[in-house]
C-alpha cells in the first residue's frame, strides 16, 4: 500500500485501488507518513502538530444495509419485472408462470449488481448478489416446506368427516353413493400403522441402542467395522428393505402378508437412524460422569446403566420420537410386506394389513374424488402425525439450562444436529480418542 | 491400562511405590454386558449381509436366464420368463431423475446451509435449522401428492417453454407431446427432498471452518462472501462433494414421489421433458406382484442393482464426509 507518497485524491476513492479490499478498512491515513508527507500546505513546517486531518468518506461495509440498500434492492427488483414483463408478454409472446418467475429473478440478480456496482463497488456489488442468491434459496425451501404442511391441511380440511374418519374403514365404499365420504374412514389403516411401528420400535430401539452402546461405550473388536455398517446401512433404499423382508420371509413361507413383516422391514430402516441418534447423545455424557462411576467400583454395565444412560434419557426419547417420525411414513416397505387392506384387521402377525402411507398411495391412483378425498385426509393425520412427533422431538432434544454437554472442540448445540441425524445419512463420526 | 505413578522429585530417596496396574478383568455381569452389545453389533452386519445375499439368491435365477442382456437392453416385466427382461430404461431413467434433482437439489441445499451457518441471525439459527429438518421429515408419499397434484400442473408450463425455447438442448427435445409425468417432474421432486439431506451435512461441514481463519479474513478486510469463499468453502470442499453424494444416494432410492409421477415405460429416452420413463424403485414398486415368478426374480436382481449401487455411493461419501470432518487434507 502507497501510503507515504500517494498523491491526495487516490486515497480518497476506494474503487480506484482494485487490488484493495473494498470492505471496512478505512482508507490509510495520508498523514501518518513521515513528517506529513512531501511538505504540502503550510502546516508542514510544524512538525509536532499534526495537520488537519482531511475529511475521509465514511468507510464502505458491506454489512452495513441501510435504508438506501433496500431501495436498491427494491428498484432492482421492479424493475427486472417491468423487464421481464416487457420481454415475456410483449415482445416474444412466452408463457408459463415458472418460467416468468425463473426469468424475473435471474434479472433481478442481474441489475441488483449492476445498480449496486454502479451506486457502490463492485465487489460490494458480488457480495450483495451472493448474499441475496443464499438468503433467497434459504426462503424458498423454508417456504415450500411451511407451503407444503399447510397445503395438505388446506386440501383435506374442507371436505373431512371428522364422525366417520376415525371410525370406520373402506370396506363400504360405493361410487354412486353422493354420502360415500360419511360411509368410509381410515381406522383400519390408523390400526395398522400404530400397530406396525409400535412392533417396529420394540424391536428396533433395544437394538439400536445396544449397538450404540456397543459402538460408543465398550468399543470392542470389530467397532470400526461395525460403525461402516451402520453408516452404509443408512442409505438402504426404503424400497430394499421391503423386497428385502419379503424375499427372505414371505417368499419362504415363514410369513404371510402381514403387520408383522411390516414391521420388520421397517426395523431395517429404524435401526441405523436411531442407532445413529443415539450414538450422537452418549458422545456428549461428559466422560468425568463415566469416570467418577467407574472409581467408585461400579462394574461397567452398571456405569452404562445407572450413569450414562440416565444421563442421556432425553436424547433417547429424542431418537425415539424421530424414529417413529421416521417411519410412520415409510410407503415402499409397506407395499411389498403389509400388502394393504381395505378393513379393520386388528391382528398384525396374519394377514393383510392396512397403513396410513398405503392408503395414500392406492387412493391417490383412483379415478373417485371421493378415494382422492380420501387420500389427502390420510395425508393430513399422517402429517399431523409427523408434525407432533417433531415438535415433541425438538421439546425433549432441548437441554434444560444448557447443562447438556457439547462436543469437544466445537461449540454448536448439540439438539440442532440431532433432528438432522434422523432423517439424513450423515456418517457417524470416527471417534478420534482410543 | 497402567496408571504411572511417577516418583516424588522432591524426595529422590524414597522407595518407589509399586505401580498400580488396573486389569481389564471383567466380572461376569459384565461379560454378559459385553457380549449382548457386541452381539446386536454383529447383528446390525450380519443384517446388511443377509439383504445383500438374499437379494442376489433371488435374483440370480433372473440373470441366468437374461445374462448381461439384463443391463444392455429393455424390456418389460412378463409372466413366466425373463428372457425379454432388461433394466436399461429404467437404470437411464434412475440416472436422470437423479441427474436432474441434483442440478436442482444441489444448488439450492449449498445455498441454504450457507445461510444457516454463515448469514442466519444467531437468535433465529436454530428454529430455521429445525425447519429444513422438518423439510426432511416430510414423508415421502406427501412430497408425491403434492408433486402430483400442485407442481406437476405448474410445471408443465415451464416445460412447454423450455421445450419450445431450448429445443437445441438434446435433453429439452420433444417428440411426443404430453408434458406431465415426465423424468423432469419427478426429478424436480427428488430436488426438492434431497435439499435438507444435502443442506444439514453441508452445514456442519461449513460450521467446522476455523474461526481464526475465518476473522483473520474479515480483518484482512474481505466481505461475507470473500470470506466464505476463501476460507469456508477450501475448508468444506470435500465434505460438500460428499453432501453432494450422499444426496445423490438418496435421489437414486426415492421410490414413492417418482411412483406416484411417473407413468413407467420401457424406452430408453433422453427427452426427459414428455411423459414417460421409469427409475429402478418405481419399476419395483409398480410392477410388484404383476410378473409372477420369474418377475418376482427379476424384480428382486433390480432391488439387488439398487442396493450396491446406494451401498458403494454411501460409503464413498460418508467417508469423503468424515474425511473433511477430521479436517484432514486440508491445506491451509
Amino acid at each position: 500500500m502507497t501510503t507515504q507518497t500517494a498523491p491526495q485524491g487516490v486515497l480518497v476513492t476506494t474503487t480506484s485501488a482494485s487490488t484493495q479490499t473494498p470492505s471496512s478498512t478505512r482508507p490509510p491515513d495520508t498523514e501518518r507518513g513521515p513528517a506529513g508527507g512531501s511538505g504540502s500546505g503550510p502546516g508542514s513546517d510544524e512538525p509536532p502538530t499534526p495537520p488537519r486531518p482531511r475529511r475521509l468518506p465514511s468507510p464502505i461495509r458491506p454489512s452495513s444495509f441501510g435504508a438506501e440498500d433496500v431501495f436498491l434492492l427494491v428498484a432492482s427488483a421492479v424493475s427486472a419485472l417491468c423487464l421481464v414483463w416487457i420481454v415475456f408478454y410483449q415482445l416474444t409472446s412466452l408463457s408459463g408462470g415458472l418460467g416468468f418467475l425463473v426469468a424475473w429473478y435471474l434479472t433481478f440478480l442481474a441489475l441488483t449488481w449492476l445498480g449496486t456496482a454502479q451506486v457502490i463497488e463492485r465487489q460490494v456489488a458480488t457480495d450483495r448478489v451472493v448474499g441475496v442468491v443464499v438468503v433467497s434459496a434459504a426462503l424458498l425451501v423454508i417456504g415450500l416446506v411451511l407451503f407444503i404442511v399447510v397445503w395438505v391441511a388446506y386440501k383435506a380440511l374442507p371436505s373431512i368427516h371428522w364422525g366417520s374418519l376415525f371410525t370406520k374403514d373402506q370396506k363400504n365404499f360405493q361410487v354412486a353413493d353422493p354420502n360415500a365420504l360419511r360411509q368410509v374412514g381410515i381406522l383400519h389403516a390408523i390400526i395398522g400403522t400404530v400397530e406396525q411401528v409400535l412392533i417396529a420400535v420394540a424391536i428396533g430401539v433395544p437394538f439400536a441402542v445396544a449397538t450404540a452402546i456397543y459402538l460408543n461405550e465398550v468399543k470392542g473388536f470389530g467397532s470400526r467395522t461395525v460403525r461402516t455398517v451402520v453408516t452404509a446401512m443408512s442409505g438402504t433404499p426404503s424400497v430394499v428393505a421391503g423386497i428385502f423382508i419379503y424375499s427372505m420371509l414371505i417368499l419362504t413361507h415363514v410369513l404371510s402378508y402381514s403387520g408383522f413383516a411390516a414391521s420388520l422391514a421397517l426395523v431395517v430402516i429404524l435401526l441405523p437412524s436411531v442407532t445413529r441418534v443415539v450414538e450422537e447423545v452418549l458422545r456428549v455424557v461428559p466422560s468425568g460422569l463415566r469416570e467418577a462411576s467407574q472409581a467408585l467400583g461400579a462394574p461397567e454395565w452398571r456405569t452404562v446403566w445407572s450413569v450414562v444412560l440416565p444421563t442421556a434419557r432425553s436424547g433417547v426419547v429424542t431418537a425415539v420420537l424421530l424414529g417413529v417420525a421416521r417411519i410412520v411414513g415409510e410407503t415402499a416397505p409397506l407395499l411389498f410386506t403389509a400388502f394393504g387392506s381395505q378393513v379393520i384387521n386388528w391382528n398384525a402377525f396374519s394377514h393383510d394389513q392396512g397403513a396410513l402411507p398405503l392408503v395414500i398411495w392406492s387412493d391417490v391412483r383412483q379415478a373417485q374424488p371421493v378415494l382422492i378425498a380420501l387420500a389427502f385426509q390420510a395425508a393430513f393425520v399422517l402429517m399431523s402425525l409427523v408434525l407432533i412427533l417433531f415438535v415433541l422431538a425438538r421439546i425433549f432434544s432441548r437441554p434444560r439450562g444448557r447443562k447438556g454437554g457439547t462436543r469437544r472442540g466445537d461449540s454448536r448445540p448439540v439438539e440442532d444436529d440431532l433432528m438432522a441425524r434422523m432423517f439424513v445419512p450423515v456418517p457417524i463420526e470416527e471417534s478420534t480418542d482410543t | 491400562m497402567a496408571i504411572d505413578l511417577d516418583t516424588p522429585r522432591a524426595e529422590p530417596q524414597h522407595v518407589t511405590p509399586t505401580p498400580i496396574v488396573v486389569t481389564r478383568d471383567y466380572s461376569t455381569p459384565d461379560r454378559i454386558f459385553r457380549g449382548g452389545v457386541q452381539v446386536s453389533g454383529a447383528g446390525v452386519f450380519v443384517l446388511l449381509v443377509a439383504i445383500g445375499s438374499f437379494l442376489a439368491w433371488y435374483g440370480w435365477p433372473a440373470f441366468k436366464t437374461a445374462g448381461w442382456g439384463f443391463f444392455t437392453h429393455s424390456g418389460p416385466v412378463t409372466p413366466g420368463s425373463s428372457s425379454g427382461f432388461g433394466v436399461l430404461a429404467s437404470l437411464t431413467g434412475t440416472v436422470e431423475v437423479a441427474f436432474v434433482a441434483m442440478l436442482v437439489g444441489a444448488p439450492v441445499a449449498i445455498c441454504t446451509a450457507l445461510f444457516l451457518s454463515e448469514y442466519a441471525p444467531l437468535k433465529t439459527r436454530s428454529s430455521l435449522i429445525a425447519m429444513i429438518d422438518l423439510a426432511a421429515a416430510i414423508p415421502s408419499i406427501i412430497f408425491g401428492l403434492w408433486a402430483f397434484f400442485e407442481l406437476q400442473p405448474n410445471v408443465v408450463g415451464f416445460s412447454t417453454w423450455l421445450s419450445r425455447h431450448a429445443s437445441f438442448i438434446p435433453f429439452f427435445k420433444v417428440s411426443s407431446p404430453p408434458l406431465n409425468a415426465s423424468i423432469f417432474i419427478a426429478g424436480l421432486v427428488v430436488g426438492i427432498m434431497i435439499v435438507p439431506i444435502v443442506a444439514s451435512i453441508c452445514r456442519e461441514v461449513f460450521s467446522l471452518a476455523p474461526a481464526g481463519e475465518r476473522e483473520a479474513a474479515l480483518a484482512l478486510g474481505a466481505s461475507r462472501w470473500q470470506m466464505i469463499r476463501t476460507v469456508v468453502m477450501p475448508f468444506a470442499r470435500g465434505g460438500m462433494i460428499g453432501a453432494v453424494m450422499l444426496g445423490l444416494g438418496r435421489a437414486l432410492e426415492e421410490t414413492i414421489a417418482v411412483s406416484i409421477i411417473l407413468g413407467g415405460s420401457y424406452k430408453v429416452t433422453t427427452e426427459i421433458l414428455q411423459h414417460g420413463g421409469s427409475t429402478i424403485s418405481q419399476l419395483i414398486a409398480t410392477n410388484f406382484g404383476s410378473g409372477g415368478q420369474l418377475g418376482l426374480h427379476d424384480l428382486l436382481l433390480c432391488g439387488f442393482v439398487l442396493f450396491i449401487l446406494t451401498l458403494i455411493i454411501n460409503l464413498a461419501a460418508s467417508a469423503i464426509v468424515n474425511r473433511s470432518r477430521s479436517g484432514a487434507g486440508i491445506d491451509l
